[in-house]
């Protein structure tokens, strides 16, 4: 049992009369890379934002590390990191603040010692110390998404988020994100669920993929059996076909 | 068909005070859960401290423009309309008392209101629309004592201050046209001044300044907290921001007049 980091049990949550999820049933392993895919709108980033308990789902369960989430039990943020599909950084503050952000919260430690933590952390991810001192809105799009991974991992967490983490990014400068995914994860021995509609993205980080279809995940395995799966909604989405069982709403 | 249309109409007619009710439930959640987290720590001193200086600092220029105005058109007012008997004195005591129980307080803020509740609404709203309030909450962190607590404060002990400013800058304003333009006596006017002048409409102006600017802050954060839907949310929260304080604002300031000046 205890080998579960994450386990969502019949998942629901509407907003108004739109059903998003529809009865998720969904286990993360310790240690692993799941990757959920699915279309835009299907319901993944509501996915993991009930986890993270930024939403409340209507009914189901959610359990980190075995103990029930879903009604504000657990300290789970402090397990948890996060990198945000636009990196949501802070643009009041500079970019070695928004790292250290945590780390200055709690106060146990002085701004330089935080700052030098950031630096390190930055260098890590692929950062230049001088960037410590540049504010968000200076940074490119691949460069934000650096800080905003730096920023997830500064504390060590045990599982990571990360949410369509290649969106908007160059073919290699997705691949680089990539590999920085799959580093930073693997050091800190984290277990990490991201969501994508990325295929390249999802082959190279996952251990196992998802599937989310309208609400409900209706496949799940690893890289390997995905490419000979003769699921057909599967088999849509993964070569990117306009034809097959999943309609689009135009 | 008849019944059709019937239901149609009803429930039409039935979705705009539903969706009122709906609202006012998450504004009165909203604002018990800030008032609350206005008294929990951490308490974010730096925060509020930028906070203090932008919404009363800079917000003094406006402030000043605008009272000063107001107490030196008060002044021709009051003089065109009883020109003949005692104007020095009937001046004098008018621009005190409009300037300092009404003009000073509601004109102020107003103009914090569309200065400081826009801003507020477009920084909350900009934040929630690129998920940075979310990402607030993954990093431990409350975004009623982050982002709401340290606006409240500032704007419930600033605007008092502001207003203060206000009183002074208002009755200069009535000074000046008294004495350059109507030619009174520069010193019987401030004497005028000063044997009118009492505590109790002072401090009053200021305690409704504390109450409007509890209103700017909390209109300014919760249309900014609950805005959705990229730049046009975050523009519709700005305007409905600076529309719902300046109406509160007056309704709250005639509820307060009645409440200790009706006898």
């Amino acid at each position: 049992m205890t080998e579960n980091k994450i386990e969502i049990r019949n998942l629901y949550k509407a907003f108004g009369k739109k059903q998003v999820l529809n009865g998720v049933d969904l286990d993360v392993k310790k240690g692993e890379s799941l990757v959920v895919i699915g279309g835009s709108g299907t319901g993944k980033s509501v996915l993991i934002k009930c986890i993270q308990g930024l939403l409340q789902p209507d009914s189901g369960s959610i359990k980190i590390d075995g103990i029930e989430t879903v009604d504000g039990g657990g300290n789970i943020h402090e397990k948890m990191g996060m990198l945000f599909q636009g990196a949501a950084l802070f643009d009041s503050l500079s970019v070695w603040e928004n790292v250290a952000f945590v780390l200055l919260q709690k106060g146990k430690i002085s701004k330089k010692d935080a700052k030098n933590e950031a630096i390190r952390v930055l260098r890590q991810v692929g950062l230049a110390p001088d960037v410590a001192d540049l504010s968000p809105a200076e940074l490119s799009g691949g460069m934000q998404k650096r800080v905003g991974l730096a920023r997830a991992i500064i504390t060590k967490p045990e599982i990571i988020f990360f949410d369509e983490p290649t969106t908007g990014l160059d073919p290699i400068m997705a691949d680089v994100i990539n590999d920085l995914i799959i580093e930073s994860a693997r050091g800190l021995g984290a277990t990490t669920l991201t969501i994508t509609h990325d295929m390249a993205s999802a082959r190279k980080i996952a251990d196992r993929i998802a599937m989310l279809y309208q609400g409900k995940i209706i496949w799940i395995g690893t890289v390997k059996e995905m490419e000979k799966s003769d699921n057909p909604y599967l088999h849509q989405f993964i070569t990117g076909s306009a034809q097959g069982p999943i309609q689009m709403e135009v | 068909m008849l019944r059709k249309t019937l239901g149609n109409f009803l429930q039409t007619l039935g979705k705009a005070p539903l969706a009122f009710i709906i609202n006012l439930g998450y504004f009165t959640q909203f604002v018990a859960k800030s008032v609350y987290n206005c008294f929990m720590p951490p308490f974010y001193l730096r925060l509020f401290g930028a906070q203090f200086l932008n919404i009363g600092f800079y917000s003094l220029p406006v402030v000043g423009l605008t009272t000063l105005f107001a107490g030196m058109v008060i002044a021709i007012q009051t003089y065109s309309g009883i020109s003949e008997y005692g104007a020095e004195s009937v001046v004098a005591s008018v621009v005190l008392i409009s300037v300092t129980r009404e003009l000073a307080p509601v004109l102020s803020a107003l103009m914090v209101a569309g200065r400081i509740g826009a801003a507020m609404a477009a920084e909350i709203g900009t934040m929630r629309v690129t998920e940075q309030i979310d990402a607030l909450v993954t990093l431990s962190a409350n975004p009623f004592r982050y982002l709401i607590a340290p606006r409240i404060w500032a704007a419930i002990i600033v605007m008092p201050l502001l207003v203060l400013f206000g009183d002074i800058i208002g009755i200069f304003g009535g000074y000046l046209v008294g004495v350059y333009k109507l030619d009174f006596n520069p010193a019987n006017y401030i004497t005028n001044t000063m044997d009118f002048m009492q505590a109790t409409d002072i401090v009053m102006g200021m305690v409704k300044a504390g109450v409007f600017g509890f209103i700017i802050s909390v209109m300014g954060c919760y249309h900014g907290y609950r805005s959705k839907g990229g730049a046009q949310g975050v523009g519709e929260a700005t305007t409905n921001a600076v529309v719902t304080a300046s109406i509160l604002i007056l309704i709250s300031n005639y509820l307060i007049t009645e409440l200790f000046f009706a006898r």
